[in-house]
């Protein structure tokens, strides 16, 4: 008799503990399958530069920061203060990959906004953006010396997750 | 019929705006595939459409991925790996059998069986209940009948 009334007593607690659970994960941080693999290969021309062409390889050697941005995306300008901060601190190199944007646009905006990347590259048609399942600016991938990619942070880059992430990891890899 | 007229055309225009206007000349045996494809792909702008459905230029990025790599001859194995490769085991809406899955998979089955086994322990102790139960001695018995007939007299007048 007791029974009857503490089994759906213990399954709803169950439910209660998987549903409280549910509700502290955000559906749109999607775990990256590229952390701990090589940062994916391409060649690109930079934004400012377009005869120069960049690689990830000439990073090795360094931790640095790939940041996705573009001029029409609103929450790059969110995070582009904390990236400007960054880069007056010198805390990290940062690379930036300027997705699906025109080239006009994007070093106007960098002109109104300050550019805190050591140099932007040009990703007219997203493939480079596909290749490292970017699926919404802004996101920034955190890289290794050995090239591997450490940490993909998604959405801006807010100073708490600066600190409480981003700038540990940094201090790890360069260790 | 005229007031129809101008909604249904309306109607019309926007279903053959559509996809078809994304490329110049669609091929109808890749447009096929890449729809069957598409359609089991999760667009990872707005979460809850597929690749197919989706008109965020993510997903029209992605079908043209899908179409450029069914005109190079590759499988649709290969186009789903190479998805998974990039945006993780997420974006497949049939996501496979691994560690993190199990209990995806195999929790409805579970529920079913837990559920049938409470069910026959219900039923078994039902029936033992009720076997269980004395059968009234025929004195008894004749006692109940009467009291109960004696009952149902004053509703019939």
């Amino acid at each position: 008799m007791k029974a009857k009334f503490v089994i759906p007593l213990a399954i709803f607690g169950v439910l209660c503990v998987f549903l409280a659970i549910g509700l502290t994960k955000d559906p749109r941080q999607v775990p990256s399958p590229f952390i701990g693999k090589p940062a994916p290969a391409f060649t690109l021309a930079k934004l400012h530069e377009p005869e120069v062409k960049f690689s990830p390889e000439e990073m090795k050697g360094k931790v640095w920061l790939l940041n996705v941005w573009a001029s029409w995306c609103v929450s790059c300008r969110v995070e582009h203060p904390v990236l400007n901060d960054m880069s007056r601190k010198g805390i990290v190199p940062i690379v930036g990959l300027n997705y699906k944007d025109q080239r006009a646009d994007a070093t106007k905006w960098l002109g109104q906004h300050g550019d805190p990347y050591l140099f932007s590259v040009w990703d007219i048609d997203g493939k480079v953006g596909i290749d490292y399942g970017v699926y919404g600016a802004p996101e920034t991938f955190v890289i290794d010396k050995q090239g591997i990619i450490r940490h993909k942070h998604i959405g801006p880059v807010t100073p708490e997750a600066l600190e409480k992430t981003i700038l540990p990891l940094l201090a790890k890899l360069n260790a | 019929m005229k007031r129809l007229l101008a909604p249904l055309l309306l109607a019309a225009a926007t279903l053959a705006w559509g996809q078809s206007t994304e490329i110049a000349n669609p091929d109808p045996k890749v447009e096929a595939r890449l729809k069957a494809i598409a359609h089991e792909l999760r667009c990872l702008v707005c979460q809850n459409q597929t690749i197919a459905d989706s008109d965020a230029p993510l997903a029209v990025d992605l079908r043209q991925q899908t179409r450029k790599m069914i005109a190079e001859g590759k499988s649709d194995d290969e186009i789903r790996a190479y998805m998974v490769e990039r945006y993780g085991d997420f974006v497949l809406y049939k996501p496979p059998f691994n560690a993190a899955t199990a209990l995806l998979w195999v929790a409805p089955g579970l529920l079913v069986v837990g559920g049938l086994a409470g069910l026959a322990l219900m039923l078994r102790r039902r029936r033992e209940a009720t076997a269980a139960a004395p059968a009234p001695d025929p004195a008894r018995r004749k006692e109940i009948e009467a009291l109960l007939a004696a009952e149902d007299e004053p509703r019939k007048g």
